[in-house]
């Protein structure tokens, strides 16, 4: 009964294949066709224009509370850029740019934001679950999709975005855990940004990195430069490429930065400094990409300018086509719609007396 | 017909399901192998393989969370809580997913999942394994809360809330798992969601209550017919959410006399919102205050005193004779 190291097989990997400044690693370089690279390219562009223009609009009160995605654009993009249309999608709500990849609209996001219902329903359908806002709860989602898969007998995969402040949650501990043991087809993206509203990273727990979790749950992880969308992208095609071949889930953890606040309503300055904003700023995954297709002679000076202004025109029109939609939408009797299957009658009955509510507010309005 | 225990009856109902739609998947702690631990599941990881009957680590967050999952994808999961009093760790995933995932889609998604789960009192347990707190289920939009009484709704109820479209919330009372056996027919047979039956029928005395109190209700009922000539009747709900106060306001109008008994707490609990229906709906029919006779508002006790919390059937017609003796 000696004492001995026991023979448990610790494999860790860090991946990164861009640096900060543009360089690229050519041994890790993946093989991507040039349409994916500029496609992602412009998905990062509008996103962060998307973002700024989101903002503006938050604070002249046309738009309500939302959480800016800047800097996270590589991690969270190159992420779905390495699923297939079929495969899916089980975001947080910080990762709106995947959601407009995967076809959600940004007239979609802005109604969302300005609190319409109806957002949801000019989603297209497909496999992309709507944003979830419980920190965590919905990973367990994305193993109950990809055990759904496997047991339909497809090779669809579900990947699932959370952050480091969801790795504190009981349900990132149970989500890892049930999909070990299932070996089910799931992939967690995590985006570590350093901040869960005002609490670090080193707060949330003192395990080094994060991707080290996974080992205690049987599964590979690895981290990953967040800020480096060939790195994200490659890493989580092989986590892609393993679950579809039937060998079980793999945790991701995508180093980045929330460059600007948790939502509108909170206030950065009160909890972290400007000289760490300022040296990840010269981390941003935008800059170093477009360095990267400058180089393979994808990009120019003159087509980054003609693709920025097609994606403020397209912004434009959204932000327009949106206010436009919100002149129609919004009927208060809608709140009870899509409750259950069929309406029950005590919500029929509670349906009506919002009606006549409305009926009388409105004969009130006439009559004076 | 075979005479068969509620336990048997529920095996029928997910036997029969399973065979029907291979989209029915059982998952829960102990459920396989096992055959759960009041043997609900017993067998059917032998006709229906691992694949479809699934043994989970611990964890009702987990379980609930990935049900909610499969029915996103189009399955049809019945998830076992190994009891009631475990499914609070579940409770976020139905309360945050299970019941809004319809609404927050617009109708694009839908959570068609079963959530079983043993209640209540009576089976001299540990603590967290006696408790009746199926408000909090009833109280969450989105969700239906379905008791049954006896082996027969049970197996049909079940049924019904397996094809349900939406997820359902279904307490076992275990005091009634093993305690009579009934005739169960062997075809299919389905009862709907949302409709309370009459139990016993009479003309003296409402007496509205659901799931393991209908035994001793009944049995009260019986005591008053035979020692006070009184004729209650007896409304079974079967589902408390949504509410069908149809059935039990008529008799109310009936009657003028009506009881509420449950054994979950008191305060806030389903006799709250059934006393405010019949408020609102035979207010000018009633001859006196409607009585509650409950689970009082504390922790539910260690088996010791549990005789003492539970309503039975001597405290249900001494309860009945103070209403009627006032009027």
């Amino acid at each position: 009964m000696p004492r001995k190291t026991l023979p448990i097989e610790e494999k860790l990997e860090s991946l990164a294949i861009l640096d900060a400044k543009g360089n690229v690693d050519k041994a890790l370089e993946p093989s991507m066709p040039k349409e994916l690279l500029l496609k992602l390219y412009r998905y990062m562009v509008l996103g962060r224009c998307f973002d700024e223009r989101l903002l503006a609009l938050q604070r002249q009160g046309r738009i309500g509370t939302f959480p800016p995605i800047s800097g996270q654009e590589a991690a969270h993009l190159g992420a779905v850029a390495a699923l297939r249309e079929d495969d899916w999608m089980v975001p947080a709500f910080r990762e709106t740019a995947a959601e407009i990849w995967r076809g959600r609209s940004l007239e979609s996001v802005i109604l969302g934001n300005n609190g319409f219902n109806e957002a949801a329903s000019i989603d297209p359908p497909g496999p992309t679950l709507p944003v979830s806002v419980p920190v965590g709860s919905q990973m367990l989602h994305a193993v109950g999709l990809g055990w759904a898969a496997r047991y339909r007998k497809t090779d669809q995969v579900a990947l699932t975005f959370f952050g480091d402040g969801a790795t504190s949650e009981g349900d990132f501990h149970e989500a890892m855990n049930l999909a070990g043991v299932f070996q089910a087809p799931v992939i967690f993206v995590c985006q570590n940004n350093h901040w869960a509203i005002s609490i670090p990273r080193s707060r949330q727990t003192r395990s080094a990195t994060i991707a080290q979790k996974a080992l205690a749950y049987g599964m590979p992880g690895v981290q990953v430069d967040g800020n480096d969308v060939l790195a994200v992208y490659s890493a989580v095609s092989e986590a892609v490429a393993r679950a579809r071949a039937g060998r079980g889930p793999t945790l991701v953890e995508c180093v980045t930065y929330r460059m600007l606040m948790h939502t509108t309503a909170d206030d950065p300055r009160r909890y972290r400094s400007d000289d760490e904003l300022e040296s990840w700023k010269a981390k941003d995954p935008i800059a170093r990409f477009e360095v990267y297709l400058k180089h393979k002679k994808l990009l120019t000076r003159k087509k980054i300018e003609a693709l920025n202004q097609e994606v403020l025109a397209q912004i434009q029109t959204a932000v327009e086509q949106a206010e436009n939609q919100m002149k129609t939408l919004g009927n208060p009797l809608d709140m009870f719609a899509h409750a259950y299957a069929q309406m029950p009658p005590h919500l029929r009955v509670q349906r009506e007396e919002l009606a006549a509510e409305i009926g009388r507010a409105a004969k009130e309005d006439g009559d004076g | 017909m075979a005479k068969m225990t509620m336990v048997q009856a529920l095996n029928l109902a997910l036997r029969q399901e399973m065979t029907r739609d291979d989209g029915v998947v059982v998952l829960g702690e102990d459920v396989g192998v096992d055959g759960g631990v009041f043997r609900v599941t017993d067998g059917l990881i032998e006709h229906f393989g691992e694949e479809r009957v699934l043994d989970t680590p611990l964890g009702e967050s987990g379980i609930a969370g990935m049900a909610i999952g499969m029915a996103l994808y189009g399955l049809r999961p019945v998830c076992e809580m190994q009891f009631a009093g475990f499914s609070y760790q579940a409770f976020h995933q139905m309360e945050n997913h299970a019941a809004r995932l319809r609404w927050r889609s617009q109708g694009r998604l839908s959570v068609p999942m079963v959530l079983r789960a043993p209640y209540g009192g009576g089976v001299r347990a540990l603590e967290h394994h006696s408790e009746s707190r199926e408000t909090y289920f009833a109280h969450t939009p989105g969700l239906k809360m379905v008791l049954p009484s006896g082996p027969r709704n049970a197996r049909a109820l079940l049924v019904s809330a397996i094809r349900d479209p939406d997820p359902v919330v279904f307490f076992e009372p275990k005091a009634v798992y093993r305690a009579y056996r009934e005739e169960v027919p062997e075809e299919e047979e389905t009862l709907p969601i949302g409709q309370p039956v009459i139990a016993r029928e009479g003309r003296d005395l409402t007496i509205v209550t659901y799931g393991a109190m209908v035994r001793p209700v009944l049995a009260a009922a019986e005591e008053l017919q035979a020692k006070d000539g009184v004729a209650a009747e007896v409304i079974d709900l079967l589902t408390i959410a949504p509410l069908d106060d149809a059935l039990f306001a008529a008799s109310a109008r009936k009657t003028g006399h009506v009881m509420v008994v449950h054994e979950a707490p008191r305060s806030f609990g389903p006799g709250a919102e059934i006393v405010s229906r019949l408020v609102e709906k035979a207010f000018y029919f009633l001859e006196v205050p409607i009585a509650r006779v409950t689970g009082y508002d504390v922790v539910m006790p260690l088996f010791s005193r549990e005789q003492h919390y539970l309503p039975h059937p001597g405290r249900v017609a001494a309860a009945a004779r103070r209403l009627l003796e006032e009027g």
